[in-house]
């Protein structure tokens, strides 16, 4: 007979090999996965296959502003080709761009076009990689203040707000532009974006073009002379809700989902737009772009163009290591990029490019290549 | 050990060697695990100073004192979230202990019959349980709407007082503390209460005995003995005062200033991190490793003042 007190000891030596057991397990389960990086290949879930109806899995990672358009393309193209499944993680452009360089993805997206110092730590053995726009957006004031409907905010105006400049609602350089707008005497309280993001790039860069006396730059993250960080972009739709006398940027989306009040923006040109998809789509027709398609267009000149725009980057790879992945991806660009493609980024309030962009991807999607058989 | 009959002595001495086998067993891998979690620590502290360590070379010491916060221009300094760090902790600590103690008090007396003692105990406990998440969300949807008047009444009344000269806008400091003081209360209540339990009750019985008053055993004899635990409990609500991220995130305001106004908004190490760590690269990222390498110094100086604080006391009594 074996009594109690032994078959406790028995019950927490079993226990605790067990957790040995599983920890050891767990160690070599990462060796493993991690080897496929060092030789020199994108993380490849199903085997190379000839593209006759096999399945092709595609996974990527990056920005999160175009993720819920994303989203809708992959579930959308998956629906129309059920043998093609993407995959999309929204962590954030750097970490994207962070995946892409380490090819733990298929493709990377970015908010932020790649800077020369990634380029640089690109695989070589993976040619060049390809950068292309897939959409873009505009960057919209949301603003909480009883009674007044259709704000509008000349370039001074906004200027003032976000460097800290214009301290109350019925500043001069304001009430200017709203005649019919009973304007209170109350503070403004700025909000803005606290974690690194994309939304903050194009606005701080249209700030940086449109205010003299803006000193913070741009970037993910910038020192921000005035207000309250929030963190994403519900943190700082929350937080111009919640307080009164409040303004934040957000993205047109975002705002249009939730239902802010958005001001009216004075362009380059002197006219007062209203943000909308088609006027933000009027910043980048015409514009000459750049080899690497990084188009920024931090100031439209165009007259009747909203001002604060950007465009979303896909990253993809100049060679993949097979033939049906490599064609998989360049038809599902086609797609999204077609009218059948775009009417869900019009739908979601994201821009579809204009044909002379789109031209100019397509033609350079065809410059992937497929890796010669090893 | 029950030996029940005679002709077992011998499977009585095989069941002994299996069983010092055992033993040894036991002691082997409970050790291993006592050592495994002990370089875990170690681990992560090396890994975050070797990629904390370009900005250390290239900021130093000045690292702390200096509030810049720039990515654009790659300078950092740290001085906000510091100071951010020790205030909101310490005005969660000033709401927390004197309430999670006397709550564990309460309970840990025989003031309530155990029926409605028992459930009490356990709503306290299951506070600890909720995710700090659904804390910040309760911070900006109830509770800041709730301070914010309150916030202004203060700044209105008393704000020729430096630690109220700011207007309140919603988010702050204060706000953040307040929460923090609501997360770490069950940590204090509970572990108080053990540690007040645990007091031998011939202790209690011998201050009763010599004519204490109920009053002067709690005061005099109770907390003292039980002082020790209490200290452990504190510290370790101090601890998660500190590392708390999401929540102080969601209600702090995020700003990059050390203000001495509880009603200005402010950040902490906790937050610098979690707002800022997904988007970061190169020298911004060693600055935030920096920053946690930071928060890793003042958890270890905290603890060490609490066990200096033990041994005083453990001294005089």
């Amino acid at each position: 007979m074996i009594s109690s007190p032994n078959s406790l000891r028995w019950a927490c030596l079993t226990s605790a090999m067990v957790l040995v057991v599983g920890l050891g397990s767990c160690g070599s389960q990462t060796t493993t996965s991690s080897s496929p990086d060092a030789s020199g290949s994108p993380a490849t879930e199903t085997t190379a296959k000839p593209a006759g109806g096999a399945d092709i899995s595609i996974s990527g990672a990056g920005a999160s502003f175009p993720a819920p358009l994303y989203q809708t393309w992959f579930s959308e193209y998956n629906k129309k080709f059920p043998n093609v499944k993407i995959s999309y993680q929204s962590v954030g452009s750097g970490a994207g761009v962070k995946q892409f360089l380490a090819k733990t993805v298929d493709f990377g997206a970015t908010d932020a076009p790649l800077k020369d110092e990634d380029r640089a730590k690109y695989p070589k053995e993976l040619g060049v990689p390809v950068q292309i726009p897939m959409t873009g957006g505009a960057v919209v004031f949301a603003y909480n203040l009883e009674g007044a409907e259709g704000l509008k905010l000349s370039r001074e105006s906004y200027c003032g707000i976000v460097d800290g400049s214009i301290k109350t609602w019925n500043d001069a350089k304001i009430a200017k532009d709203n005649s019919g707008v009973k304007l209170p005497a109350d503070p403004i309280t700025f909000i803005h974006r606290s974690d690194g993001s994309g939304t903050t790039f194009i606005f701080t860069t249209h700030i940086k073009a449109a205010c003299p006396n803006w000193k913070a730059g741009s970037g993910k993250s910038v020192e921000w002379p005035t207000g309250v960080g929030a963190k994403g972009n519900e943190g700082v739709t929350a937080q111009v809700q919640q307080t009164k006398g409040s303004i934040g940027y957000t993205e047109l989306s975002y705002a249009k989902e939730n239902g802010l009040k958005m001001a009216t923006l004075q362009n380059k040109a002197g006219t007062f737009i209203a943000p909308s998809t088609e006027a933000s789509a009027k910043a980048f027709a015409g514009v000459e772009l750049p080899k690497d398609f990084a188009l920024s267009v931090p100031d439209p000149e165009a007259k009747d163009a909203y001002p604060i725009n950007g465009l979303t980057w896909l990253l993809l790879y100049g060679q993949y290591p097979d033939q049906a992945k490599a064609d998989a991806m360049k038809a599902f660009v086609k797609w999204a990029l077609s009218d059948e493609g775009e009417k869900f980024a019009a739908d979601l309030g994201y821009l579809p490019l204009p044909k002379e962009i789109t031209t100019r991807v397509l033609a350079e999607l065809d410059t992937i290549k497929v890796a010669a058989a090893k | 050990m029950v030996p029940s009959t005679n002709d077992s002595q011998s499977m009585n001495w095989h069941r002994s060697e299996a069983s010092r086998w055992l033993d040894k067993g036991f002691i082997g891998v409970t050790g291993f695990f006592g050592i495994a979690v002990a370089l875990v620590l170690l681990a992560i502290a090396l890994r975050v100073s070797i990629d904390a360590f370009p900005a250390i070379q290239k900021f130093g010491l000045g690292f702390i004192t200096t509030s810049r916060w720039n990515p654009v221009e790659n300078l950092y300094g740290a001085w906000p979230q510091v100071y951010g760090t020790i205030v909101t902790s310490f005005i969660a600590l000033l709401i927390a202990v004197p309430i999670g103690v006397g709550v564990a008090l309460f309970l840990s007396e025989d003031f309530l019959s155990p029926r409605i003692q028992r459930p009490i105990v356990f709503l306290v406990e299951l506070l600890a349980a909720i995710p700090s998440v659904v804390f910040g969300l309760w911070g900006i949807f109830v509770l800041i709407p709730l301070l914010t008047p309150i916030g202004k009444w203060f700044h209105e009344t008393l704000g020729w007082i430096p630690l109220f000269n700011t207007v309140p806008v919603g988010p702050g400091i204060y706000v953040a503390g307040l929460v923090l003081s609501i997360m770490i209360l069950p940590i204090i209540a509970a572990i108080s209460r053990d540690a007040l339990v645990a007091v031998p009750l011939e202790l209690r019985q011998a201050a009763y005995g010599l004519g204490a008053t109920r009053w002067e055993t709690i005061f005099q004899v109770i907390l003292p003995a039980a002082f020790s635990g209490i200290v452990g409990g504190v510290m370790l609500a101090l601890g998660r005062a500190m590392g708390e991220t999401m929540a102080v995130t969601m209600v702090i305001g995020n700003a990059n200033v050390a203000s001495p106004s509880i009603l200005a908004q402010g950040s902490t190490v906790s937050s610098l991190l979690a707002n800022q760590f997904a988007e970061a690269s190169g020298l911004q990222i060693s600055s935030l490793m920096y920053a946690a390498l930071i928060l890793f110094g003042l958890t270890l100086i905290v603890n060490i003042l609490a066990e200096l604080l033990v041994r005083s006391v453990r001294l005089k009594l």
